[in-house]
């Protein structure tokens, strides 16, 4: 069978790192592309960036953060397990080109994209800075990784427990107004991406966002992963996943994420009841 | 040869039977509007026999003429009347291999019944209830008895999407000895047979049970398998294949871009149908996939599919369905049988109505604006344009809408496969015979017409298939 769990890494209590084996993907996959994933036969369809791409061992690299039952499902599984489905690779590759100096800008699960982004970008001839924030120090994922291409990784932590105190946008000022900046590619919650775009801005640097509505299919058959980018509503999956980030409407954006939060949960409690050992 | 015990029909009583044709047991609407479970429930042997003497077994065989993949349907209801069900079944399978499926989706009013000799003057015979009940027999009584296995021929072909077009192509050129792979995006195959057509109108079993007929034929299935991403369809001929069939439908759903389209609680009707039949979010949460369950529904459209939303929207728990439709009745492109249900189940139709916008409070969909639309000089489609009622807006309050205005082309093959020659809409362009501009490569079914009905791209599939086996022979001479 296939999409066999090859090696898996705890980054965080909430954060896994699965290499799976999938050669056939990982051939085609090209950097900013994701896959579509289901768990289990009574699975959901969640899209997943792609965090490595790795033709000749033939796997390819995903980032799961337990947020509901699909991903606390997928952080169960072992080294030798098979995922159920993974179709792709979705949506366009992130242009890569010489461009000059890209800053990169992700936290937590959104540092995963950026890996092959940065990676390739890198050997495009650019110079690559990649700034990434937690909360604190001990909740910092994909610092050492970010380091492998990257000419300077900056840190931010809330707490100020390691880099700037502060954001990671506050960051990625300074680094502008520093050294300048020819694009920025911002992945992450939808919420440091609205404020990264709001912060390049001003300067006119052009700005790619990954975007992560819902999605069903993943191949433009359903519409539910519609976004609104320069006041046209486009689809995530076979327009995107990349888009402007200057002209992305986030207020949408965020207000379509949160359309199954009750159901969500509803489904996290039917999930976690199921599991529970019986007493 | 018979399996049933036949009865013998007077020739008083064959006149009298003629009169009107045997109702098909139906669920209550009441009922039915409460769950996912198949509406009808299909004719019993007695109402078989009953229903296949009606036909007068006339010459003029109109009602094959009006079949677009031409079932022997004299023949095959003689073979009832005989109480050889069985045989009936093998019967049509030599021109239909999804005759369980056609037989429950198919437009018979506007296609064989139409044309029935019979319904000239009383009820035409009750074509695709015959059609049902037969393949149902076969597959209740395991009357398959599967063929032989041709000899290969060495030849390979791959086909794009599981839908009916896809389905037909595999299953006739694995007949006839070629080594075919179907290439399916979804997790599942069967294509709009499940994720669009719901349950209560199509069983997914059903559905299940024809793929595994088709597999067992030795077609190969390659589940999550987008074609144009992982693998190109030239990069399907680079591997071996010696000819390529796309079927890969009309998935990409269109909007009315009007204001306040991108609400929460706005859907595609392929969005609404796919959560609900291939994801079964109708069973949340044992199954993962959630849908807001609206309490009042809007679907726009007039379609199948609208009809297919409506009633789904029903079974979900909606307290209210509206169904807004800018024609009148008469020019609902929906099959009659469909809107007769929805009409039974309490669907509130609104006709002449067009929405112009959907009205939202906090991100939320709260009613939908409309106008009143009347019936004005016949557009190019023959059809009475409707026109606007000046001043005639007003609002419906609803919490989902649903938008079923129909779909467009998929661009993730087009996009991806050079040569192919698309349509001003991005359709592939494919003649009668299923051929594309890029040699070697076919096409049928919703890709190419844009979105039809499930007969017409199995019999797109059927046409595609003997062009596809002429093709390849073609190549043993060279």
């Amino acid at each position: 069978m296939a999409n066999k769990i090859l090696e898996k890494r705890v980054l965080r209590s909430d954060l896994f790192y699965f290499r799976i084996e999938a050669p056939e993907l990982a051939k085609k996959a090209k950097a900013g592309q994701f896959v579509v994933v289901r768990a289990d036969d009574n699975g959901e369809r969640i899209p997943l960036s792609l965090a490595n791409i790795d033709p000749d061992r033939g796997t390819i690299s995903l980032l799961v953060q337990t947020i509901g039952v699909t991903s606390t499902k997928l952080s169960t599984l072992s080294v030798g397990d098979e995922i159920k489905d993974i179709a792709g690779p979705m949506g366009h590759k992130t242009p890569i080109e010489k461009y000059g100096r890209v800053i990169l800008v992700g936290g937590g699960f959104g540092a995963a994209p950026l890996y092959p982004i940065g990676r390739a970008m890198k050997e495009a001839g650019n110079t690559v800075i990649s700034i990434t924030g937690a909360r604190s120090a001990d909740l910092l994922v994909y610092e050492k990784e970010l380091g492998e291409f990257s000419d300077k990784v900056l840190i931010s932590t809330d707490d100020g427990s390691k880099g700037h105190k502060g954001l990671v946008t506050e960051v990625l000022k300074n680094e502008i107004e520093a050294n300048g900046a020819d694009l920025v590619i911002a992945v992450g919650p939808a919420i440091m991406m609205k404020f990264a775009s709001l912060t390049t801005k001003p300067y006119n640097v052009k700005t790619l966002v990954s975007l992560n509505p819902i999605m069903v299919d993943g191949t433009g058959m359903c519409g539910a992963c519609r976004v609104s980018v320069g006041g046209k509503t486009m689809f995530g999956c076979t327009d995107g996943p990349d888009f402007d980030g200057h002209l992305v409407d986030w207020d949408l954006l965020m207000s379509r994420q949160r359309t199954y939060l009750v159901e969500e949960k509803e489904a996290m409690e039917a999930y976690t009841c199921s599991c529970a050992p019986h007493s | 040869m018979a399996e049933t015990k036949i009865r013998e029909y007077t020739k008083e009583e064959i006149k009298e039977i003629r009169k009107s044709r045997t109702p098909i047991p139906e669920q209550e609407p009441i009922v039915r509007g409460k769950n996912f479970e198949e509406v009808a429930l299909g004719y019993t042997e007695e109402q078989a026999l009953r229903e296949a003497n009606r036909c007068m077994a006339c010459k003029k065989r109109d009602c094959v003429a009006g079949c677009p993949v031409e079932v022997p349907i004299p023949e095959f209801i003689q073979l009832v009347r005989e109480g050889d069900f069985t045989g009936a079944a093998k019967k049509i399978k030599e021109k239909n291999s999804l005759p369980a499926i056609c037989g429950r989706v198919c437009p018979q009013e506007s296609q064989c019944e139409s044309l029935c000799t019979l319904g000239k003057k009383m009820e035409p015979v009750a074509i695709g209830r015959l059609e049902r009940f037969v393949a149902d027999y076969e597959r209740a009584h395991g009357g398959g008895g599967e063929v032989a296995k041709p000899k290969p021929t060495g030849f390979k072909v791959a086909v794009v999407g599981s839908g009916p077009a896809g389905l037909t192509v595999a299953s006739d050129l694995a007949k006839i000895g070629h080594e075919v792979t179907i290439f399916e995006a979804l997790h599942k195959a069967g294509g709009v047979l499940v994720y669009g057509i719901p349950e209560f109108r199509l069983p997914k079993a059903i559905v299940q049970s024809e793929v595994d007929g088709i597999a067992s034929l030795g077609v190969k299935f390659e589940l999550d398998s987008v074609v144009g991403k992982l693998y190109t369809v030239d990069e399907l001929l680079e591997r071996g294949f010696d000819a390529v069939f796309i079927g890969s439908g009309a998935g990409l759903p269109m909007f009315m871009n009007i204001p306040g389209e991108n609400l929460n609680g706005v859907y595609s009707a392929n969005e609404f149908l796919t959560r609900t039949n291939l994801m079964k979010a109708y069973l949340f949460p044992e199954y993962d996939t959630p849908i807001k369950k609206g309490k009042h529904v809007a679907v726009v459209g007039g379609g199948n599919v609208a009809m297919d939303s409506a009633r789904t929207a029903l079974r979900l728990g909606a307290d209210k369905v509206y169904l807004v439709y800018r024609r009148s009745m008469e020019e609902l492109p929906a099959r009659k049988e469909e809107v007769h249900h929805a009409v039974e189940e309490g669907i509130d139709f609104k006709l002449l109505t067009n929405p112009v916008e959907i009205i939202g409070e906090d991100g939320w969909v709260k009613g939908i604006k409309c106008v009143q639309m009347e019936l004005g000089e016949p557009d190019e489609s023959g059809r009475r344009r409707p026109v606007v009622v000046k001043g005639s807006d007003f609002v419906i309050d609803v919490d989902t809408v649903v938008m079923s205005i129909g779909t467009g082309s998929n661009p993730i093959i087009p996009e991806s496969t050079p040569g192919l020659e698309l349509t001003k809409r991005g359709y592939i362009v494919a003649d009668e015979t299923g051929a594309t501009s890029k040699p070697g490569v076919f096409a049928g079914g919703d890709i190419v017409t844009g979105s039809a009905t499930v007969i017409l791209a199995a019999g797109a599939g059927r046409r595609a298939a003997d062009t596809i086996h002429e093709y390849l022979m073609s190549k043993v001479k060279n």
